[in-house]
């Protein structure tokens, strides 16, 4: 057995392990700890002596290593607290209890008194089941950096005291709007990076459908997290069509959308179905537009009525600048650029999206579409200027070029 | 990551195996495809009926010849198939061992290339 087997178990059974063994330890960062230390050594033993249960040897060598810790730690301390412990050793997961353990730890990595950054980086070392370098590779930033982003988090997760346990009833729904929200975050990154030469990273996007998929499993009532699943499977749809051999980027008018997932469609069209059956919220708000699109043979033959009714309701529940800025280039499409320069000016009047490149950029196409060229030139200049991802610069630089 | 399909192919033997405990084959293969469904891996899954059921259409001939199933000469019949969306193939790897499946029966794992992989036909 070689490193790709050992990891590939360990993205199998690292939720759990971690999630039993906080349980059992009671202990979040000891847990994490003694699961790492516990695939170090599967890496140096099972090329030489593969187990024949590699699940079971993972969380046995995972609970030895939490159990040293415990009776270094008492020696130290408090030779009673070993006693109380150590019945449970023998204890096999209790499978009734492990998929709230494994919900416990989503909510634990996604706590708000952690930063976005360790977040996300702690959701995909101990929920995603991957290595530091993984991670470091997936946000493009040094392997110490991701480390330390953990060894914090944990320390931060252990100063503030906070309880290993599914959130009360009054807070779990805003808990559970917290770990969607690092879910779109891993998300987002894959689909639209925000720097870097590349314009997608599906890997980094598939860990994200694959988080949201587990989450569905464990909270099937919940509508939203169907809604994100949906956003997501829909979005991810489109990528195969979305860059050039090249790795340049081509804009939905130029997609050819026989190159579209279509089985990835007919997920996300299904989990918009399961989370429509209360009513939307944001992220079934969004899927519902991707889904919009999705359906649509093309750009002309596209329901831009709906979506602009979708982006006015996306506005009112959860109100945001580039939902603004969505909305007007919706408006162009149904209803003509003219309209839609309004709404991109009184972004601008309001100057809630400072710095951005996605105002110049649409407000470029308008005024390009309203046959004012100096001015739309001039905008996609900007626009380049402020963008960080170098596929879609030059692709600005090259619409701004084409006005002279 | 990647999609894989693991094809289940069973013999005489481990079909008659799984027959005289059905229930329990079924309990079992629920319980997999709930902790597949849990690890965000599983697409989709589905079990054939008996192969004695089924026909063959044979293009051997100029005209498609339609026989009664099962199959002449095989030994080992496609069975049924899980549609993993994995990290790699080791993972769909170690997904096929955990598969409950009787003695004598094989998993074949298959990689489903994406759409972005398929040739471009040029127009």
């Amino acid at each position: 057995m070689g490193t790709a087997e050992v990891e590939a178990v360990w993205r199998i059974e690292s939720a759990r392990i971690v999630a039993a063994l906080t349980r059992f330890t009671g202990d979040f960062g000891l847990a994490e700890d003694a699961a790492q230390e516990a695939v170090a050594e599967a890496l140096v033993s099972w090329p030489l002596a593969p187990p024949a249960n590699p699940a079971g040897w993972l969380m046995a060598t995972a609970r030895r290593r939490a159990i040293d810790t415990l009776r270094r730690r008492t020696a130290l301390h408090d030779r009673y607290a070993l006693l109380a412990a150590d019945p449970a050793v023998g204890e096999e997961i209790d499978p009734d209890k492990i998929d709230d353990d494994v919900l416990a730890l989503m909510f634990i990595s996604c706590h708000p008194v952690l930063s976005p950054e360790a977040r996300v980086a702690l959701t995909l070392r101990v929920v995603g089941g991957l290595s530091s370098e993984e991670i470091a590779r997936a946000f493009l930033v040094p392997v110490p950096t991701i480390q330390a982003r953990i060894t914090r988090a944990k320390k931060t997760i252990a100063a503030a005291g906070v309880p290993f346990e599914l959130p009360a009833a009054g807070e779990r729904r805003e808990r559970l709007g917290g770990v969607l929200s690092v879910i779109y975050v891993i998300f987002t990154e894959g689909s639209t990076a925000t720097s870097g030469d590349r314009l997608l990273r599906p890997d980094v996007a598939y860990e994200a459908i694959r988080l949201a998929r587990t989450l569905a499993a464990l909270q099937p009532a919940e509508p939203e997290v169907h809604g994100l699943l949906a956003l997501c499977e829909l979005t991810a749809a489109r990528f195969p069509a979305r860059t050039a051999p090249d790795g340049s980027p081509i804009l939905l008018e130029d997609q050819d959308r026989r190159r579209w997932d279509f089985s990835a469609i007919r997920r996300g069209l299904a989990a918009l179905a399961v989370a429509s059956t209360r009513g939307l919220g944001p992220y079934g708000l969004q899927a519902a537009i991707a889904a919009a699109h999705a359906s649509a043979p093309s750009v002309e033959e596209t329901d831009w009525d709906r979506i602009v009714l979708l982006y006015e309701a996306l506005g009112r529940v959860a109100p945001s600048p580039v939902v603004e800025l969505n909305r007007a280039v919706a408006v162009a499409m149904a209803s003509g650029p003219a309209q839609a320069l309004a709404i991109v000016d009184e972004l601008i009047a309001s100057d809630r999206l400072p710095g951005s490149h996605l105002v110049p950029t649409v407000r470029g196409e308008l005024l390009a579409r309203l046959g004012r060229r100096p001015e739309a030139r001039a905008e996609l200049e900007l626009a380049a200027r402020l963008c960080a991802n170098q596929r879609e610069r030059s692709v600005l630089l090259r619409k701004a070029a084409a006005l002279d | 990551m990647s999609k894989y399909l693991l094809i289940m192919r069973g013999t005489d033997e481990s079909n008659a195996a799984m027959m005289a405990d059905i229930d329990e084959a079924i309990a079992t293969t629920r319980q997999f495809i709930e902790e597949m469904l849990k690890a965000g891996v599983l697409l989709a899954a589905e079990g054939l009926d008996d192969p004695g059921k089924g026909v063959v259409v044979d293009f051997s001939g100029e005209a498609p010849v339609v026989t009664d199933g099962p199959y002449g000469e095989t030994k080992e019949l496609f069975g049924g198939f899980f549609m993993l969306d994995v990290a790699s193939k080791e993972e769909a790897v170690e997904w096929a061992k955990r598969v409950p499946t009787p003695r004598g029966a094989k998993i074949e794992v298959r990689r489903v290339p994406g759409s972005d992989e398929v040739p471009q036909v040029a127009e």
